[in-house]
């Protein structure tokens, strides 16, 4: 590795953190930006002057901003995320065991979409406008466009209800063996694999039919070499670039998914975590799962560059 | 170039959204009953008094229906257009100006975008008291840096055409350049994005009503209705797959005809 590209990464990977900084003040700080009283919006019309003092005190609203913000981000760079507004628990606390089951629902997740979508992909390319690629691409492009709770009260209607093959609500405890979990996520993991899928399968098609316009893959037919040979020999290796960076796009996107996906199912994960402290307007919890979901994101987001950099000698060289 | 010349999707989608927007206009003038007046048992089934059923709390599933697509549309399409007119002013501004005012507005799009607009929602909305001004703010303020993308790239391949030129040299404002030269030129993949925008916003609007957290009880609309009706799916009951069904077939419909606008645009770049 030379190290041209060594600090080409580097710089990516400043960029990134260099992001999750700037978010990370934008988190923070919209209670200051956003006009109107936080701690009234907080406690509603009917508060008490003193209950608002003391909820200003708390949340630190009558000290300066700036002192506020390096107090938080140096309590979070020490692993402290601080303390939660309702129960008086800390914020660590809640979302650790939470944290890890979005990751396993996720991950789940991922394992199943990535593969399976590269793979219907190459179908869709090697049936190029026969029947099987026009119907991939019909199903795909409604697939698109259906929002998850409709994806998922189906599946819910369908396979727990009326063939009773998984259990609608996915409650998942630290007891559970990883097969009685697998289960649980069986139909959360199945909405979020149909939301991704999707949009991977059209990409990962569109990237082989880019390459396969190319002057050395119609060399390669007139040679008479196998149209899968020419798929897998010639075509995926020049088309893993953009493969690879749409797979950990959409693995971001996973995150937004997770959200929605966790309430339908009642999922003890993040997500759900986060919408409750929403509705009970915590800011301490709400502050921290956003910017572990933004920190998620942006080094997903990042490693697709930085991906695609060593993928494609091209981006080396940027003008 | 014709609308008679259109797939067959186009057209269906086309019609499908024109339905809508009339079900939205007039149709509450012709729902059978308040939406939220309660006026018959839970979860009743489809019957000659009840088109759909009733809901969770007994209320006509068809009325809320109504209601409710007349409130989720009206939000979005105040969204969409506060988001179009904010993020075209500010892409074709940066792009005709360029220099640093481009370089800041850029950065700051960027930013924006390298974070999921539900979760910043969601932050916003756990500070502020959610009513349909705020949120029609939020979803304006996230949207339009989406906005001001496309405007921006679409005004930057505009502006260094020749007319352009000249009407600098003519020394008109930037303002002028704007509004005459720019805008009438990139109109047509303009309006195909607002229909994706607008789409968009629709499945947003719907998700933080979803999750509690947009248009807020008693008034109806399909996120809420969801989440209102999402515990009868354990005894069977659809009423919470009517609004979802309803929100998919619109936003299906809506790809289809955009599919069609930005094939018109194509193939009208070509022909030039």
């Amino acid at each position: 590795m030379s190290t041209q590209l060594l600090r080409l990464i580097f710089q990516r990977f400043l960029l990134g953190l260099l992001t999750l900084f700037a978010i990370s003040i934008l988190i923070f700080l919209a209670a200051e930006i956003l006009p109107g009283d936080v701690a009234q919006t907080i406690l509603g019309q009917s508060a008490t002057p003193e209950n608002l003092a003391n909820l200003r005190a708390e949340l630190g609203l009558n000290q300066p901003p700036l002192q506020r913000y390096s107090a938080w981000l140096g309590g979070i760079l020490r692993g402290d995320l601080g303390t939660a507004l309702v129960n008086k628990k800390p914020v660590a606390e809640l979302i650790g065991p939470r944290f890890g089951n979005t990751l396993f629902l996720a991950s789940v997740s991922a394992l199943i979409a990535v593969p399976l979508a590269i793979i219907l992909g190459l179908i869709a390319v090697r049936f190029r406008d026969k029947w099987l690629d026009k119907l991939i691409s019909t199903l795909t492009l409604t697939a698109i466009s259906l929002p998850e709770f409709f994806v998922g009260y189906m599946l819910i209607l369908f396979f727990s209800i009326k063939w009773q093959m998984f259990p609608s609500l996915s409650t998942v405890n630290a007891s559970m063996s990883l097969g009685e979990r697998l289960t649980a996520v069986a139909l959360p993991c199945a909405t979020l694999t149909f939301v991704v899928l999707a949009h991977m399968m059209r990409m990962t098609r569109a990237a082989i039919i880019n390459v396969m316009s190319s002057p050395y893959i119609e060399m390669a037919q007139l040679k008479g070499v196998s149209p899968l040979k020419i798929i897998f020999r010639h075509a995926l290796p020049n088309a893993i670039s953009p493969i690879i960076n749409v797979v950990v796009v959409n693995l971001a996107y996973l995150i937004v998914g997770v959200v929605i996906v966790e309430v339908i199912f009642v999922y003890p994960g993040m997500g759900q975590l986060f919408v409750d402290n929403v509705s009970k307007r915590d800011l301490p919890v709400v502050q921290a799962c956003a910017l572990i979901f933004a920190a998620v994101f942006i080094g997903l987001n990042m490693l697709a560059d930085i991906l695609s950099i060593l993928g494609n000698p091209r981006l080396r060289f940027p003008k | 170039m014709s609308f008679a010349r259109a797939s067959f999707t186009a057209k269906l989608g086309l019609i499908i959204v024109i339905f809508y927007v009339l079900v939205a206009l007039v149709g509450p003038f012709l729902a059978p009953y308040k939406q939220s007046d309660i006026v018959g048992g839970v979860w009743e089934p489809i019957s000659a008094e009840f088109w759909l059923g009733t809901d969770n709390v007994g209320r006509d599933l068809l009325s809320r229906m109504i209601y409710g697509t007349r409130t989720t549309l009206f939000i979005a399409f105040l969204a969409t257009s506060l988001s179009f007119s904010w993020g075209i002013l500010t892409g074709f501004f940066a792009a005709v100006s360029g220099g640093w005012i481009d370089q800041v507005l850029s950065r700051w799009v960027d930013l924006m975008m390298a974070f999921p607009t539900l979760i910043f929602a969601l932050v916003v909305l756990s500070m502020v008291p959610i009513n349909m001004t705020t949120l029609v703010l939020v979803m304006a303020t996230l949207d339009s840096t989406r906005v001001f993308r496309i405007a921006r790239a679409l005004a930057e391949d505009t502006s260094v055409m020749e007319f352009v030129e000249a009407a600098r040299l003519r020394g008109e404002s930037t303002l002028w350049i704007i509004f005459k030269e720019i805008l009438p030129n990139t109109l047509t993949p303009l309006i195909a994005e607002y229909g994706l925008r607008f789409s968009f916003a629709v499945l947003f609007l719907s998700s933080l009503s979803f999750l509690g957290l947009g248009v807020q009880p008693p008034a109806a609309d399909w996120g809420g209705m969801v989440r209102d009706n999402a515990l009868g799916i354990t005894f069977g009951r659809t009423a919470s797959l009517i609004p979802a069904a309803a929100l998919a077939i619109l936003t299906v419909s809506v790809n289809f005809v955009v599919d069609w606008l930005l094939d018109k645009t194509s193939s009208l770049r070509k022909e030039g």
